[in-house]
């Protein structure tokens, strides 16, 4: 008499544990996640002998459905394993085959035990492929969500990181500022100004700030500091990129920046050019020189 | 006019990065119910200020945030909760320029003039709560 498919696939589960866990080990051993050197062998082992348990029980009464509401908590176990996976830097591939490489053992398993029964060897090889496949590709959902979350979060570092001081022309700074400034980093960027002014000698220093999404008063606070300290290094301070709806709300919340401002870095470079006597005109080109 | 509210939430206000979300989550919100570029940089700036006065005065709290609805128009609420000191003398604190911790003192009032409806509340020893909200 042939079974149903989750029912043999269970007790094979449990009838063969030993056997099936020892041969998933030997092909996690095998598989790249434990050459690159990012999970111990240990902790891989743990990993996998827990998402078996879960898997068991789900099983017991769940069936081969493995969306549905008995298989949560393992969904939600092999959700943490994807995701640290992603933090940890492991390839689509090596954590995909997690899931995937316990097949052949587990194959191999019902083929041990219902090798002369063709009806009971299919159903119960189809359920465990159902349910694998099913698992592998949530393991990969997770893993590419998470993935996403990590770029995302980089993005933002960068953004906060990346406030370089540019010189412009001999004696004209810019600082072009980009992203979130209330953080502890905007005193790094404000000792690179200066140190900057000291350096170049600068006499003009241009802050832009079309890069800086909100200006609060945390952040109003910080220009004005800077635009002081650079004063007491010598240098005129210039803030270009204030975009109308930042000037409109800067003047509600009542803070005044009392320094130049530009609504380009063009205009503030053009401004720098000028009060420090220089003059770009466009090249005049002879009537020969057209031809 | 009956105002009802669509849609609920709450964030953390815990750390510097909890105020970057809660502006970011603001700037969503508000581009949602259809706020157009002015009027979503004045509410996320006003968020930012109070954001950051319940982590810096208050010790930290949460921020509810209410898509609501007025016949036909649509508005942000947002309701900043601490269980910090409290504010013995809050028209004090609301005039300008006063500040108690080296600011500009220009936050609860800026947030004021940035918002449609403004509400405060708190009792020293207890905590504050600022309400806010912006009508399309
Ligand atoms: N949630 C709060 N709990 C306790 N005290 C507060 C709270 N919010 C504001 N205050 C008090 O009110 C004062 C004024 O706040 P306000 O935001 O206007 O200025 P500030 O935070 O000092 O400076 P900034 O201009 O940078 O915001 C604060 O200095 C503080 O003493
Ligand atoms: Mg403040």
């Amino acid at each position: 008499m042939s079974m149903d498919g989750a029912e043999v696939l269970k007790r094979t589960l449990i009838e063969d544990e030993a056997a099936i866990l020892d041969a998933w080990y030997a092909s996690l051993r095998e598989g790249t996640s434990l050459q690159s050197g990012r999970i111990r062998e240990a902790e891989l082992q743990t990993q996998a002998k827990a998402v078996y348990g879960q898997l068991r029980d789900a099983l017991a009464n769940g069936g081969v459905e493995a969306d549905g509401e008995q298989y949560t908590s393992l969904r939600e176990a092999l959700a943490d394993i994807s995701r640290s996976r992603a933090i940890q830097g492991f390839t689509p591939t090596d954590t995909a085959n997690f899931v995937f490489s316990l097949k052949a053992p587990v194959f191999a398993a019902i083929g041990k035990a219902h090798g002369t029964d063709a009806a009971t060897l299919a159903a119960g090889t189809w359920a465990a492929s159902k349910i694998l496949d099913r698992l592998g590709l949530h393991t990969m959902e997770v893993f590419l969500e998470s993935r996403e979350e990590v770029i995302g979060r980089q993005g933002q570092e960068i953004a906060e990181l990346s406030t370089p001081v540019v010189r412009l022309w001999d004696g004209i700074l810019a600082l072009p500022l980009i992203g979130t400034l209330d953080s502890a980093r905007t005193g790094v960027v404000m000792e690179n100004l200066l140190q900057a002014i000291v350096d170049e000698e600068a006499e003009i220093a241009i802050i832009d700030i079309t890069g800086v999404p909100t200006v609060d008063t945390l952040v109003a606070q910080h220009l004005l500091k800077t635009v002081a300290a650079a004063r007491l290094m010598g240098a005129d301070c210039f803030v270009s990129g204030i975009r109308p709806q930042i000037a409109q709300t800067m003047v509600h919340l009542g803070v005044e920046l009392n320094v130049v401002s530009k609504a380009t870095l063009a205009d503030a470079f053009a401004l720098a050019l000028r009060q420090t006597g220089r003059k770009v005109v466009r090249q005049q080109v002879s009537a020969e020189g057209r031809r | 006019m009956t105002v009802k509210s669509t849609k609920v939430e709450t964030l953390p206000i815990r750390s510097g990065d909890d105020v970057v979300r809660v502006r970011q989550r603001v700037r969503a919100l508000a581009i949602e119910i259809g706020l157009g570029l002015v009027d979503q940089t004045k509410f996320v700036t006003a968020a930012s200020e109070l954001a950051r006065n319940a982590l810096d005065y208050g010790g930290g709290g949460e921020v509810r945030a209410e898509i609501v609805q007025a016949g036909m128009r649509k508005g942000l609420r947002l309701t900043f909760e601490d269980q910090g000191p409290g504010i013995a003398d809050i028209e004090q604190a609301m005039t300008d320029h006063y500040t108690s911790g080296g600011g500009l003192g220009l936050g609860l009032g800026g947030a004021k003039r940035l918002s449609n409806e403004f509400h405060i509340e708190s009792t020293p020893g207890a905590g504050t709560r600022v309400t806010i909200a912006r009508w399309k």
